[in-house]
């Protein structure tokens, strides 16, 4: 325990004061203002005050002068976060020689790997929550509604995810740090990583889907294609992150499914066009939210298995 | 009690036998001087006395603790100095040592003025608050000692705590071995294949070729087993060295070679022949200062076992 926080005070120092964090933090804070002030003159325009949820309506809208969301930023910047944080966590020390003397002290050596990725944790979180406070208070001030308090427990589920999401992409950093001896090798693994899963997963789900059940003339053979497309594209974290936070942050967004979708869309529909209360949005978010947390497991479990019974030589 | 023990200690990678039936015995506030070529198992060695890697078969023990089952336990008593020894560059070698002090539960008083300390006896008091990235590769060997120093282990194992580093450095370092082991009774296990260097702080020797310990045992003793009598060293210092005392002391019978360096003489002859030298001394009016024996040049003792291996 004692060697864990050690490990853990010192790694959180060295990121709070290195150059990347501080490049980071900015990164993700311009993008998060600029998407927010463009979204605030949006809703400005087409919402009255008597709308729901005008609020949070400010993280999920985009325009065509940024075609992006505040989620869009937050769901392509975060994983950069987190490999940025993790990807040279062991190799690096490996290679300057400070980790076979930092294992020969007498400490475990999980504490090594739990201090750094407990430190990365905490340092993404600092940045999340000033970041989405900035953001807030920026929104409040332009739209001038203030969030309501469900609106306000939504942003803090958004926020836990969103940390649990970048907790993700800075164990897969750390397993890559651990695997690959060159620090610039696991720093393109884990860009590898991300590029698939944020450009090319849905290119390849649609391409599954297609071999699977090609879309023909019926309306049943068009919901199986695209039903398939949806199942696939949750292999990745990302789409699973996206999924997850549409439904937690557009309260009207009512299913996942492809068949609902359809009838909730059209005007005919049966139901009423009423949003969702947050117990049935956190309901139906919740495999997405366990999924994301099974993966860091599964990361870290390897990780662990690699790192432990490892021979540690001074380069 | 021997501090440190094995007992057919054998690591085996991918079929490779690197350390082979290991028996080692190195008894408490002793140098060991741990020679062999590179490659020889030195460092794998090491490694496992520390629980850094686990034996394939026999046992290692350190302190009377098991190395495999309870490394931490190990880790408490044992320093570690490895061969490339690598500190935050970004961060005040005072941070380092402070870092270490901390993993090791000293309190943060007690820790601080032992770091002060530490760098004082090192020589880096001046720079305690410079980033390591400024300092010289012996620099940082000595920001290593003053680390076991901070920490002060009952065992210290130094892999190769000399190479790469100028002259000057390396006199700087051995000595400061020297004082550590003396004055902190630190068992020392230096590991190196520097054969001067390794003479100049240890008695007993084990050299180890091809993952086997060939030979163990002082260096007096080894060299009259192996080398049958053998060669002495001799060396002398004086307070001013003349050509007329070399002349001398180079006429007396049995003596093979004369070097000089500085004020010192080092004399090879065939056997022990100090009160002959001093009295040649004396006679060419040379003022003698000190005189000790280095009895037998470590370098013959290891040749003849690297051949024959």
């Amino acid at each position: 325990m004692r060697g864990l926080l050690t490990v853990f005070k010192k790694e959180l120092q060295d990121d709070f004061t290195s150059w990347r964090f501080i490049i980071l933090f900015l990164l993700v804070l311009l993008a998060g203002v600029a998407s927010v002030w463009i979204a605030a003159g949006n809703i400005r325009g087409t919402v009255t005050g008597t709308s729901s949820f005008a609020f949070i309506a400010l993280f999920t809208t985009s325009s065509e002068a940024l075609p992006f969301s505040f989620l869009t930023f937050i769901m392509l910047f975060i994983p950069i976060v987190g490999i940025a944080l993790g990807f040279d966590a062991i190799n690096n020390e490996k290679n300057n020689g400070t980790l076979s003397r930092l294992v020969s002290q007498p400490i475990y050596r999980d504490a090594v790997i739990n201090g750094k990725f407990l430190a990365g944790v905490v340092t993404i979180s600092v940045m999340l929550v000033s970041i989405i406070l900035l953001v807030t208070g920026l929104g409040v001030r332009m739209i001038g509604v203030a969030p309501t308090s469900e609106e306000a427990i939504r942003i803090f589920f958004f926020l836990i995810t969103t940390i649990i999401y970048g907790a993700f992409w800075l164990g897969l950093g750390i397993l890559f740090s651990i695997l690959m001896r060159r620090v610039a090798t696991s720093a393109l693994a884990s860009i590898a990583i991300w590029i698939f899963f944020a450009f090319f997963m849905s290119i390849i789900a649609q391409m599954i889907a297609n071999g699977m059940a090609p879309a023909g003339d019926t309306m049943e053979s068009q919901v199986r294609n695209i039903e398939i497309q949806i199942t696939a594209s949750r292999i990745s974290p990302i789409a699973l992150f996206q999924e997850a936070m549409i439904v937690l942050l557009i309260p009207g967004w009512r299913t996942m499914g492809q068949i609902l979708q359809i009838q909730t869309s059209a005007d005919t529909s049966f139901m009423l066009a009423n949003p969702l209360s947050l117990g049935q949005s956190l309901l139906m978010v919740w495999p997405h939210l366990m999924i994301i947390i099974l993966l860091t497991v599964v990361l870290f479990a390897i990780s662990y298995v690699k790192f432990m019974r490892e021979e540690i030589r001074a380069a | 009690m021997a501090v440190v023990e094995t007992v057919d200690l054998t690591k085996v990678y991918n079929g490779n036998v690197a350390v082979d039936k290991l028996n080692l015995q190195i008894e408490e506030g002793e140098v060991f001087g741990f020679l062999g070529p590179n490659g020889a198992g030195k460092t794998t060695t090491i490694l496992m006395l520390l629980g850094l890697t686990e034996p394939t078969s026999g046992t290692a023990r350190v302190g009377g603790f098991n190395c495999t089952r309870e490394p931490l336990k190990v880790k408490r008593i044992a320093g570690y100095v490895p061969e490339k020894v690598g500190f935050y560059d970004y961060l005040t070698a005072a941070y380092n040592l402070d870092y270490v002090a901390a993993l090791n539960g000293i309190a943060k008083d007690a820790a601080s003025k032992r770091i002060k300390e530490a760098l004082e006896v090192v020589g880096l008091g001046k720079v305690a608050n410079k980033p390591v990235e400024t300092f010289s590769k012996g620099m940082k060997q000595r920001l290593a000692i003053a680390e076991l120093l901070v920490k002060t282990p009952k065992v210290v194992f130094l892999d190769e705590p000399t190479s790469g580093i100028d002259p000057e450095g390396v006199v700087q370092v051995l000595d400061l071995i020297k004082k550590i082991a003396r004055e902190h009774n630190m068992t020392i296990v230096l590991s190196s294949h520097q054969l001067n260097q390794v003479q100049r702080v240890c008695r007993r020797v084990g050299i180890m070729l091809k993952g086997k310990m060939v030979v163990q045992g002082m260096i007096d003793q080894l060299g009259k087993q192996t080398l049958g009598g053998g060669r002495f060293m001799v060396s002398v210092k004086l307070t001013e060295v003349t050509p007329g005392i070399v002349d001398a002391v180079k006429k007396i019978k049995g003596v093979v070679n004369v070097e000089r360096s500085g004020d010192s003489l080092l004399i090879s002859c065939n056997e022990d022949l100090r009160p002959k030298i001093a009295k040649a001394i004396v006679d060419s009016d040379g003022l003698l200062v000190n005189m000790e024996i280095q009895s037998f040049a470590l370098e013959d003792i290891y040749m003849k076992y690297f051949r024959e291996g």
